[in-house]
């Protein structure tokens, strides 16, 4: 083995190549990114990334869930605008003010969340906003061929360039967002999470047109937290946590695994978690599920949850974790096994009869599953129980103001005016509305999908004494949530789920977060 | 205490894995093809209650003159449908179109140059209006129904303004010779329908605008991360929209030799069922000219069966309505899930 190999990006040669190129050539960096920033609404999604790519190397981006890594990848394909901090390009600083300026630039996007169109062709998809014609007429043939040679370069000749996307499968879907990436004259190709729907001999391929690409001289982000991916192909690592890069431009060879885990976990806000309190042992089981299956995204989940107990259930986008919660809660009808609360058994597939049994659920999309935005405070939090508040079939307002008013003191909810409408409030009041609706209506068995997504770091800490407080109360809580700290430090057990099945169930003081990444990441690997 | 699950893991979900007959049904071959024998059932309808009343080259050509301009406004319609949209305007936009290309001053003046006057004005009433519904829609944000409701009620009282509630006879020699004309026994305004209708097919299966009008009513924010710019084409489209409501108008003046502005009346509702009984689904994304086409036909002739078995409108009304629930429902059926 030679450092002075020329093409090599093999992930072998990988430290070799990172010497080389940073203490013989001093290359210009292709792409430098300095102290860039980014807010929606308040909540601040980037603070401060700092990076470089280098031509022709694969630089990898390493965060948790809610890092910032989607937000920084669609600002860099100019999708969104930054706040602050600089972009330059080849030397150059730059602003990428749209889409296209990024595709003029030489910059290529592979979202993760696919972004192609459905009811087009693949050869439509490929070339769409840049599409092969003259006066606006389109040149059919020439942009067949053309899509089929892209799609030869990617190993992917049987996929026809006349077949419509939607009746693609994921993995042939991402091979056209690929293969347009590549249709433009690209210097830097960006890929979210490429390998997320593909099998083992499919990411095998993809690695392999990585190579082909960084041999060319393009330089690849490649943005996944598979680890074992990282150390295959990549060159350099670039980790980010609460949308700042704690660590930058690290050489993949040289970066142990736990200091890699370190970067991305070791967060100040650990000890904001309310301690735990020991259950009774007579507390009774509140809710029980068995063999609970949804085909083809979960199956054999066995759960229970006592009065005062919080249990958590970990696990990445994608393990199954929130379908989990919207099966309990029969907003999805179970394919198999039962729920039973307070020992009697639900009928699948009916939210009514969830909620009459006394469960409640506050969804991970709170905006679009939760709130009625532009109905006031008081609307929302009786909104599963207002029948009570209604007197021969008028609603007395009067009274449901008075219990929210209740409720918002109690959760301490700002502004503290039932009839402000619920769009104007910061994510954790919003929370607390939901929290407010359940406790209002007297449930026995709460359902949590990301209790904390979109509230600031400071009102968290307020977030789970509450959850605490309820659990408390007699309450049972199930807990999902993307950051696996907050599982641990919210439940008294945990479920680490991936790929649909229950990996393991422990005490969540038994576990700590890099047992849990390890377990999780070596599942869905397998 | 470890519970590992023994059983493997779920499989992914596959592709959608369909039914030969749904397969045929949901190809945009397939669909013409319910339309076709759709058509068939009703001229044999036809045929067998009305006769040679029905099958006669003088009743082909009724038929399709009746379909010629509320044709001509569906073919608009369906581009701004594939786009994701939906305009309710183009009836209103017709009456006002009309109004303006017959107004007296308008009139006399075509009469010192030309009858192209009237028709350019017409089509640049239409444009204009459909590209205030477009700037309005997509740099305003307003959602399409809204604003396009907005703009129906608006636009046929500017017409009543414009018109002061009068009628204008058509009294171009020049205008009524060239579009009430015919061409081999085929009368200029189902040309006209026939012209239009080829010029969409191209437009929306050939060029990049119909590309990226799919594309936007399919998935917007995926096409804009293409690089389309998706406000400036919504305004295309709708400015599409307003200017086939003007070709329908001059149209429509022809046919009537008036311009009024209760022209066009409840046509944006004929329109929008034939685009949608065509295929073309209401959510966007997909789009069929053909499949318009057919709608248009459909609906003309069983006007036409209908008015020679002298059944009364309110009957005609009715079984539409049947016919349009049953076509979105074969279309909800047969369309994969998206």
């Amino acid at each position: 083995m030679s450092c002075v190999r020329e093409e090599a990006v093999a992930p072998a040669f990988a430290a070799c190549y990172v010497h080389r190129v940073i203490k013989d050539d001093h290359p210009t960096a292709l792409l430098t990114v300095r102290g860039l920033s980014k807010s929606f609404a308040g909540v601040r999604a980037l603070r401060g990334v700092d990076f470089d790519v280098l031509p022709g190397e694969v630089h990898c981006l390493l965060g948790q869930n809610g890092a910032g890594k989607s937000t920084l990848i669609k600002t860099l394909a100019g999708a969104h605008r930054p706040d602050g901090g600089e972009l330059l390009w080849e030397g150059e600083p730059v602003e990428i003010g749209s889409t296209t300026a990024a595709i003029e630039l030489g910059i290529g996007t592979m979202y993760q969340e696919l972004d192609v169109v459905d009811g087009l062709t693949v050869a439509e998809n490929i070339f769409l906003g840049h599409e092969r014609s003259t006066g606006g007429v389109l040149h059919r043939r020439a942009s067949a061929k053309a899509a089929s040679e892209l799609l030869a370069r990617l190993g992917h000749r049987e996929l026809s360039p006349h077949a419509e996307v939607g009746d693609l499968s994921p993995a042939s879907k991402q091979i056209v967002s690929m293969a347009r990436a590549l249709s433009h004259d690209v210097k830097l190709i960006i890929m979210d999470e490429p390998s997320a729907v593909l099998d083992s001999e499919e990411v095998a391929n993809l690695f392999r047109v990585v190579e082909q690409l960084t041999a060319q001289g393009i330089a690849v982000v490649y943005i996944s937290h598979r680890l074992e991916e990282i150390r295959r192909i990549g060159d350099r690592i670039t980790v980010l946590k609460d949308g700042a890069s704690t660590a930058s431009g690290l050489p993949v060879a040289e970066t142990p695994t736990p200091e890699l885990i370190r970067l991305m976990t070791g967060r100040s806000v650990a000890n904001v978690f309310p301690p735990a309190v020991p259950i009774a042992p007579d507390a009774p089981v509140l809710l029980e599920a068995e063999g609970l299956a949804l085909r083809g995204v979960f199956e054999g989940v066995d759960l229970t949850v006592r009065a005062g107990e919080v249990v958590g259930l970990a696990g990445l986008v994608g393990s199954g974790r929130s379908e989990i919660l919207e099966t309990i809660y029969g907003a999805r009808k179970s394919t198999a096994g039962s729920v039973k609360v307070d020992g009697r058994a639900l009928r699948p597939g009916s939210v009514d009869a969830a909620v009459r049994a006394g469960i409640g659920l506050s969804p991970e999309e709170r905006k679009s599953q939760g709130l009625i935005l532009d109905e006031p405070i008081f609307r929302n939090v009786t909104l599963s129980s207002f029948a009570r508040f209604a007197r021969g079939g008028l609603l007395d307002e009067r009274t449901e103001r008075r219990v929210a008013r209740e409720q918002i003191d109690a959760l301490e909810l700002r502004p503290a005016d039932p009839d402000r409408s619920a769009r104007t409030l910061s994510g954790g009041n919003q929370q607390k509305i939901l929290l407010a609706r359940w406790l209002v209506h007297g449930t026995k068995v709460l359902l949590l999908d990301e209790p904390s997504r979109g509230v600031d770091v400071g009102a968290r800490a307020e977030i789970y004494a509450l959850i605490r407080r309820l659990a408390e109360a007699g309450t049972a809580i199930l807990v999902v949530s993307s950051e696996i700290e907050e599982v641990l430090g919210l439940a008294d057990r945990v479920h680490v789920i991936a790929d649909g099945r229950v990996l393991t169930e422990r005490d969540a003081s038994d576990l700590t977060e890099h047992d849990v990444l390890d377990l999780v990441l070596k599942g869905t690997a397998a | 205490m470890t519970t590992d699950t023994a059983s493997a893991p779920p499989q992914p979900r596959s592709g959608a894995e369909r039914s030969p007959l749904r397969k045929l049904f949901s190809g945009s071959a397939g669909r013409s093809i319910g339309l076709v024998v759709a058509l068939l059932v009703i001229c044999v309808a036809g045929a067998v209650s009305g006769g040679d009343r029905f099958v006669d080259f003088g009743n082909v050509i009724t038929i399709l003159s009746q379909a010629s301009i509320i044709g001509v406004v569906a073919i608009g319609m369906t581009f701004v449908i594939t786009a994701g949209g939906i305009d309710l305007s183009v009836g209103s936009v017709l009456g006002l179109t009309t109004i303006v290309g017959s107004l007296t001053a308008v009139q006399a003046v075509a009469a010192d140059s030309s009858w192209l006057v009237m028709v350019l004005l017409a089509l640049l009433v239409g444009l204009g209006v459909g590209l205030v519904n477009g700037v309005v829609i997509a740099y305003g944000n307003v959602v399409a129904f809204m604003a396009t409701l907005a703009m129906l009620v608006g636009a046929r009282g500017l017409a009543e303004l414009v018109g002061e509630r009068r009628t204008f006879v058509v009294s171009d020699p020049g205008f009524k010779a060239f579009f009430r004309g015919d061409l081999f026994g085929v009368p200029v305004l189902v040309i006209m329908f026939a012209l239009v209708a080829v010029a969409g097919w191209f437009l929306l299966n050939r060029t990049t605008f119909g590309r990226r009008t799919v594309a936007i009513g399919g998935n917007r924010e995926a096409a804009r991360l293409a690089g389309v710019n998706v406000k400036r084409h919504l305004v295309a489209v709708y400015a599409l929209a307003g200017l086939t409501a003007g070709i329908a108008g001059v149209m429509m003046m022809a046919r009537t030799n008036s311009g009024t502005s209760t022209h066009g009346l409840l046509y944006e509702l004929d329109a929008i069922a034939m685009v949608v009984i065509g295929g073309t689904l209401l959510i966007g994304g997909r789009g069929t000219i053909m499949g318009t086409v057919l709608g248009v036909l459909i609906f003309s002739t069983l006007t036409n069966v209908f008015t020679l078995n002298n059944l009364s409108t309110s009957v005609q009304a009715v079984v539409k309505g049947v016919i349009i629930v049953v076509a979105v429902l074969l279309q909800q059926r047969f369309a994969k899930r998206t």
